[in-house]
């Protein structure tokens, strides 16, 4: 059986600065997951893939990045999108009393 | 005290350096692909995680002096978050580079003969050693002049290069084990038979989705034959090594799978075809760097200042009894700087914290600072009147925990609050665990808690006390507990104690495990001897059975 298509945003990381980024419905890439276009088809999940594949100038390692629409708008579907939506969890600074 | 700079010179860094600026700039301008561009980045250790990348920088054999860590601060500063990681391997790693700024932070590592080269990819990684080598009470012999010669040896050796998997050597002088050795593809441990010294060589250690304890495959080689016996054992793996599974790829398998005996008659057959062409060179090297080495000149001091110190102030005294090691010298000690404080990320040093190190080594210290296989600093050469003066400083920056050995002295990888390959966090959870037994830690004592955000076992938690998995289980973290593990000379892999637990259950499961510890041990056991004394039963009972759940 083929693998049932899981709906969410194309995700990748930034050439440069290494971040998170998401693809738009615009075709412009953002920082944050509910700016991007939420894909909820296979088809379309191909088209948009192949442009994100097609940028290596901007965007790494291009993959569709599982996600769910909520009550308050586009959300990750498992904790590992949840992270790297939000960036590390831990309170890294707390060590050494700065903020 | 010598440089680790024998064949990598400057000359060759500044060509490495350069050469990689160009591979940055070609993947820029697209001309390589990311494809193509992986491997090269990855020779210069710069990795892509989850939020960034990840720059890996190798401090051989875990020595650093006082300029080489005030550089490193300063990078952190100047291309980074303002501060470094340690890891359990002797590196330090930088969380938020960026792409193009990573060949100036080479140069400017290069500036004090330090690089991230072998700190990636399948080839000879950064040679460990003991920690408080050239310095400790106990040791029979320096082995930093062997791990350097091994380096020497090793950096940019064409063979090398393409290995089947990585490959990571250890070397120990001393019978207490602060190395890790025997999770080593290779070990080596200096001993001594009838006053001559040599080498106990162990192959075959890993930790990662097969744990391994590395076994004796000599217990006794002189030293004129170490490189050319390190050249059989690779030549045996390179041609035996199996390269169509990456999961069965490293020399661990390869021993399993043909056995000790048949692996080492290979071995002996590839030795004898080598060893001629060792003419020698290489132990007049030896011999050099061990010049280099030599103990530094210290002076006799008064301790006095010590003892009324411990004397007078009850938070000096603990620091001192948890924190200080014995030193050879009578009136010196080895002083452990915690990157542990309660509630803190394990390893994690700003670098203003670095600069307060380094300063401290070149006005105390002999200008000496080292990295622990446990992710935290030391300063191994310190005249014990000092040391009122060094922990004050130390306290003034959250560096004077007094927790070295203890249950909040705990390892931690990245997991996935960093790494791209994790399947669970694991920073949090020892940030929760060390506040939780931040009070009692001291009544509980010599305690290893050692914690992996995946299968790779990066956090050494197959080794620990208490060692925690943190694994993903249809789509939720889950932590497998193993007990009895043990990173020493007699190296353990501990063992699974049943179902994982959630996330928000697991720090009481671990404070389960240290309260039955408390409730069943003899006079003087630590954890370890209770659990050897008792088995495991008992503390699968405290984390299992209802009654325990609940009283929680
Ligand atoms: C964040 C980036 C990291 C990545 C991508 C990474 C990747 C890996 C992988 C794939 C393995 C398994 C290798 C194998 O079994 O063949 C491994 C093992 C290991 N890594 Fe890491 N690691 C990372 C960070 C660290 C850190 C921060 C430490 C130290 C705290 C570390 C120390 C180790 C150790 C000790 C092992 C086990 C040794 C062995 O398998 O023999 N790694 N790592
Ligand atoms: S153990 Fe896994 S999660 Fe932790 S650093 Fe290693 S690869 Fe990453």
């Amino acid at each position: 059986m083929a693998k049932r298509f899981q709906p969410g945003v194309i995700s990748a990381n930034d050439l440069i600065s290494g971040k998170v980024i998401y693809l738009a419905a615009n075709d412009n890439w953002v920082e944050r997951l509910d700016e991007g276009e939420f894909i909820t088809d296979e088809a379309r999940a191909e088209v948009r893939l192949e442009l994100a594949l097609g940028q290596p100038e901007i965007a790494v390692g291009a993959y569709v990045a599982p996600a769910e629409a909520t009550e308050t708008g586009i959300r990750p579907a498992h904790f590992r999108e949840d992270f790297r939506a939000t960036g590390p969890s831990a309170p890294a600074r707390k060590s050494w009393g700065i903020n | 005290m010598l440089d680790a700079t024998q064949n990598v010179t400057r000359t060759y860094l500044d060509r490495r350096v350069e050469e990689f600026r160009g591979q940055v700039a070609r993947r820029i301008d697209g001309s390589l692909t990311e494809d193509e561009f992986r491997p090269l980045r990855l020779m210069n250790g710069l990795y892509l995680q989850l939020h960034a990348y990840m720059l890996r920088v190798a401090i051989p054999y875990g020595t650093l002096n006082s300029d080489q860590l005030d550089v490193l601060a300063e990078i952190s500063e100047r291309w980074d978050r303002g501060y470094g990681h340690f890891t359990t391997r002797q590196n330090i790693q930088y969380n938020w580079p960026k792409l193009t700024d990573v060949p100036d932070m080479l140069g400017r590592l290069a500036d004090v003969n330090l690089h991230a080269i072998q700190t990636s990819g399948n080839t000879i990684r950064n040679v460990t050693a003991d920690p408080l080598a050239g310095a400790h009470a106990d040791e029979l012999i320096d082995p930093r002049p062997v791990a350097e010669l091994i380096r020497i040896w090793s950096t940019d050796h064409p063979e090398y290069q393409f290995l089947g998997r990585k490959f990571k050597i250890a070397v120990t002088g001393s019978p207490n084990d602060r190395a890790v050795t025997a999770a080593h593809d290779l070990a080596v441990r200096i001993v001594e038979r009838d006053g001559e010294i040599g080498y106990a060589i162990l192959v075959g250690g890993g930790l990662g989705r097969t744990p391994v304890v590395g076994k004796v495959i000599k217990d006794f080689l002189p030293q004129a034959d170490l490189l050319p016996y390190l050249e059989a054992v690779l030549s045996v793996y390179n041609l035996a090594g199996r390269r169509d599974n990456k999961y069965k790829a490293r020399i661990k398998i390869t021993v399993n799978e043909m056995g000790l005996e048949e692996f080492s008659v290979r071995v002996d057959e590839a030795f004898a075809r080598i060893r001629p062409e060792f003419s020698g060179a290489d132990q007049h090297l030896l011999a050099e760097l061990q010049d280099g080495f030599a103990r530094p000149m210290l002076a006799p001091r008064d301790s006095g200042a010590f003892e009324a110190a411990y004397e007078a102030d009850p938070v000096f005294r603990s620091w001192a009894d948890v924190n200080l090691r014995p030193h050879f010298a009578e009136d010196y000690a080895i002083a452990m700087v915690s990157l542990k404080p309660h509630g803190g990320v394990p390893g994690d040093a700003s670098a203003s914290q670095m600069r307060v190190v380094a300063d401290l080594a070149r006005r105390y210290g002999q200008n000496e600072i080292r990295v622990t296989q446990e992710q935290n600093l030391v300063l191994p050469h310190v005249a014990k009147a000092d040391l009122p003066a060094v922990f004050a400083e130390l306290k003034a920056h959250g560096l004077a925990t007094a927790n070295a050995g203890l249950a909040s002295d705990i390892i931690a990888c990245p997991g996935m609050d960093y790494c791209a390959l994790a399947t669970a966090r694991s920073i949090p959870v020892a940030q929760e665990i060390s506040e939780r037994l931040a009070e009692n830690e001291i009544e509980v004592g010599e305690l290893a808690i050692k914690i992996s955000g995946c299968i790779n076992a990066c956090g050494h938690h197959h080794l620990g006390d208490i060692g925690i998995l943190g694994l993903d289980r249809a789509g939720v973290e889950n932590y497998q507990i193993t007990l009895g593990g043990d990173a020493g000379p007699d190296m353990k892999i501990g063992e699974k104690t049943g179902p994982g637990f959630a996330y928000d259950e697991v720090v009481d499961a671990v404070e389960r495990l240290i309260q039955a510890y408390l409730d069943l041990r003899a006079e003087g056991e630590r954890f370890r001897d209770t659990i050897a004394r008792t088995g495991a039963e008992p503390f699968k009972s405290a984390l299992y059975d209802e009654e325990n759940r609940h009283a929680a």
